[in-house]
């Protein structure tokens, strides 16, 4: 039960003079719901650009399912599994929802080789893209143009496409960011619906939310883990109540 | 209602020979399609892979001088000396996106203008194997199954064939799923990238891509006019090409057919009446750049949008 | 030995005209994110402009002065008709100057013909002077004098002036500087201004020694890439170093390797694009 999927050893990272990440260790085990929290600017998002491999460490490691990807190209750490969504949406806005899932899907298939064949009548392909819509309730909207869907709908869609991926681990930047309530609610219980068998790390600032959804939680703050553990041992320390009530 | 008037657009050029009231307009016409194929292979890589180049005229030169020297100094029969020209333009168009693709933007841009400038830099002064600025002359035309492309209805229909030929395949390209992996690099590299798309690999394939279609442009120009010199690698023919593509809508498959007829109508047609058709040229482009960025095709339907909202 | 001198000036000469053309197009760059592919043609028209007002019988400094000044309005009237329109979107800006390019070189045939034109150097600054026992041809050397007063003038600018700080800061950080207050747009139509206007006099300066002809425009524009790109983007000391440099490549070139003078220009460009995208001493990646 205890195999970690996801483990960083000592990952610093520096731009110019100034160190973002200053030695994060964290180790995330197979099907665990992650939950990664800091004040605005403590480098959480930094640290998933590093782990994505947007970003390249200055030195440390990272460790996929045993595997080290620390120099790897963020394509590459796709191919083994690891999916992502971004806080600013980044979907392909001139398509329909169906034909985004198809591109996320397309991502790991060799049909995204073929120079022939319309990509628009790929018949298993369009099928399971439609089975991931429904995955997040978007099935009756497939054929919609981007632009006529809601934010919150939007977000689920970028879910949508990373799930498509058929990761082993998901990384989840705000995923409620900017939502209403009836539609952090929508996206709440999505998330808690994704099986077991994919890992998640999330980034979330809504702590109601994000607590009841959390196994383990990671305090950062200014590049640095101060606290890591269960819930009651992360609310209960007392650095957490310093870092959040002393804002 | 696309295909009937796909279907017509195909009989009208079928029997334009026929209708066009003389040899000019027939060669006219064969110009036209010449340089749509140079714009739709350049569309591939501005507007569906979005990297803009304003080195293009580079393989019209490469491939119109390569075949032109093989064909007048070793004698070489006019398939081989296609069909050489043609593989080596394509890989040195490999070789060039190897270097290019390590820039984006702008830098882009400046890489492929640079490149081109050398093409025609090497034309100019490499007197002894370009002709410098005279170029290369005394050269024929095919003659397959001994039908004589001489004669301008004959060049027409080859040209033709050819056209037909290079917009099936790019059509097919595009709407493919490798081609729909191109869009999304334009759109959204980063996201692609993440979902294990290897956006270099596939802006690599589609650089060549463009440089193989441009280099049947240049086989074909180079039959056409019978003749090359360091001009038709210019700048200013580089950058003629890229306003065909833009101002007849990029990303689109008609557009770059559009700006190519839109260009050539002005040369040759417009410039009868009025003396000055570049800057007539230039004016309209710049008027479509700053109000109707997506070329004449987005002009096109937004009327008929607005025709049909109408209604 | 002599012809290292001769060579020498000349390429001192090329140098301060290629940074006169140079320094045009990389404040605009670096300001404004725009290649401004029509600052051969501002080039041209200037040397166009100064010739028309030579051959009307004023003087070589009056001709100065109404390049400057016209292509300065030039650029202000493209900057704020057309570029500002199109703010946001660098590929268009990018592409209307290309449009430009080609309505200025076209309106310029069309007014001054097609034959090229040569521009006689101001009486007293033509023949030659002796030095160490050689000619050296006096209009050169009064070039490379224009080309360091030029130099020294941005440099002030840059350094000393309010102004000067306000373009510095935008070049390096765009979001910051707006973020303090500084005048964007003002700032732009100023920039462009002064671009176009460093592009307008460049021609007339270099109208002695090169002439004015159609095609002026797209000679030049190349090597102002070429300089920007080898100096670094956004950075006038590097297009200062950089011109020179490409002065003398260029200049010995031209007599040393004729054949390939041209194509040796582009390939330290090239280089440095692929190796090392800022230049040698510029602040932004393209």
């Amino acid at each position: 039960m205890m195999s970690p999927i996801l483990e960083v050893n000592n990952l610093t990272k520096s731009f110019g003079g100034l160190r973002v990440t200053k030695g994060v260790n964290l180790t995330v085990n197979l099907g665990e719901r992650h939950l990664l929290i800091g004040p605005n600017g403590a480098g959480k998002t930094t640290l998933f650009n590093l782990i994505a491999g947007d970003l390249l460490s200055d030195s440390g490691s990272i460790t996929l399912a045993g595997k080290n990807v620390t120099k790897l190209p963020t394509a590459k750490r796709a191919q083994l599994d690891l999916a992502r969504t971004y806080q600013i949406l980044t979907l392909f806005g001139k398509d329909n929802l169906l034909a985004n899932v198809k591109l996320a899907l397309l991502g790991k298939l060799a049909l995204r080789w073929k120079c022939w064949g319309s990509f628009n009548s790929q018949a298993a392909l369009d099928e399971k893209a439609l089975s991931v819509l429904k995955l997040v309730g978007l099935d009756s909207k497939a054929y919609l143009p981007l632009e006529q869907t809601s934010y919150g709908e939007k977000r689920r869609l970028e879910i949508a496409m990373a799930l498509a991926q058929n990761p082993q681990i998901l990384l989840l930047d705000e995923p409620l960011a900017g939502l209403s309530t009836e539609e952090r609610e929508t996206i709440t219980d999505l998330l808690k619906k994704i099986d077991r068998k994919i890992t998640i790390l999330m980034i979330e600032h809504d702590m109601e939310v994000a607590l009841a959804f959390a196994d383990r939680i990671t305090l950062l703050h200014y590049g640095e883990v101060i606290t890591s553990g269960t819930r009651q041992e992360v609310v209960g320390d007392p650095r957490t109540k310093e870092i959040y009530l002393g804002q | 209602m696309n295909r009937l008037f796909s279907a017509l657009i195909l009989l009208l050029l079928i029997a334009l020979p026929a209708i066009s009231g003389g040899s000019y307009y027939t060669n006219l016409a064969s110009q036209i399609l010449i340089a749509a194929i140079f714009a739709m292979s350049l569309n591939l890589l501005v507007g569906y892979a979005g990297l803009t180049s304003l080195g293009h005229a580079g393989y019209l030169g490469l491939a119109a001088y390569i075949s032109s020297w093989l064909m007048v100094k070793w004698g070489w029969s006019h398939t081989s000396s296609a069909a050489l020209a043609i593989v080596s333009t394509t890989a040195i168009a490999g070789i060039f996106g190897l270097i290019a693709l390590r820039a984006t933007g702008i830098s882009f841009l400046m890489i492929t203008l640079a490149f081109g400038q050398i093409l025609w830099g090497l034309a100019y002064r490499w007197a002894s194997v370009t002709g410098g600025d005279n170029g290369i002359s005394g050269l024929t035309r095919p003659s397959p199954f001994g039908i004589d492309l001489g004669e301008a209805n004959n060049f027409y229909y080859f040209t033709l064939m050819v056209f037909i030929l290079v917009w099936v395949v790019i059509a097919i390209f595009i709407h493919s799923p490798f081609g729909a992996t191109i869009r999304g690099t334009k759109d959204q590299p980063r996201r692609m990238s993440a979902l294990g798309f290897n956006v270099w690999f596939i802006r690599w394939i589609t650089f060549t891509a463009c440089g193989f279609f441009g280099s049947i442009g240049g086989i074909l120009y180079v039959y056409y006019h019978q003749f090359i010199s360091p001009h038709s690698l210019s700048l200013a023919n580089s950058a003629e090409m890229l306003l065909m593509v833009i101002a007849g809508g990029a990303g689109t498959l008609a557009g770059p057919v559009i700006g190519a007829a839109l260009v050539l109508l002005l040369k040759n047609v417009a410039s009868q009446y009025i003396d000055h058709w570049v800057t007539l040229l230039g004016l309209v482009f710049i008027l479509i750049v700053m109000f109707i960025p997506g070329g004449i095709v987005a002009g096109l339907e937004r009327i008929k949008n607005s025709l049909s909202s109408s209604k | 030995m002599s012809f290292w001198l001769i060579q020498s000036l000349n390429s001192l000469a090329l140098g301060g005209v290629l940074f006169t053309l140079a320094a045009g197009f990389s404040l605009i760059f670096g300001l404004m994110r725009i290649a401004n592919l029509s600052h051969g043609a501002y080039f041209m028209l200037g040397a166009y402009v100064g010739l028309s007002v030579v051959e009307a019988g004023y003087s070589f400094f009056l001709a100065m002065l109404a390049s400057i000044i016209t292509i300065g309005l030039l650029g202000v009237i493209v900057e704020r008709v057309i570029l500002r329109r199109l703010a946001g979107n660098s590929l268009s800006q990018v592409l209307a100057t290309l449009g430009i390019a080609f309505v200025i070189a076209d309106c310029s045939l069309w007014f001054w013909g097609g034959d090229p034109r040569p521009v006689s150097a101001p009486s007293f600054l033509a023949g030659g002077v002796e030095m160490l026992g050689l000619t050296f041809p006096i209009y050169r050397i009064a070039v490379v004098v224009c080309s360091m007063v030029v130099a020294l003038g941005l440099w002030a600018l840059l350094e000393k002036t309010k102004l000067g700080v306000m373009i510095r800061a935008s070049v390096d950080d765009r979001q910051m500087a707006q973020g303090i207050g500084v005048p964007a747009t003002r700032l732009f139509s100023i920039v462009f201004c002064l671009g176009a206007a460093l592009a307008g006099l460049g021609g007339i300066v270099a109208a002695p020694i090169l002439s004015v002809y159609p095609g002026l425009d797209a000679d030049m524009l190349p090597l102002a890439l070429v300089v920007v790109i080898l100096g670094g983007l956004g950075s006038l000391a590097g297009a200062f170093i950089g011109s020179f440099l490409i002065g003398f490549i260029y200049s010995f070139g031209q007599v040393l390797f004729p054949d390939l003078a041209y194509i040796i220009l582009f390939l330290p460009m090239l280089i440095i694009l692929a190796v090392r995208p800022r230049g040698l001493f510029g602040k932004i990646t393209a």
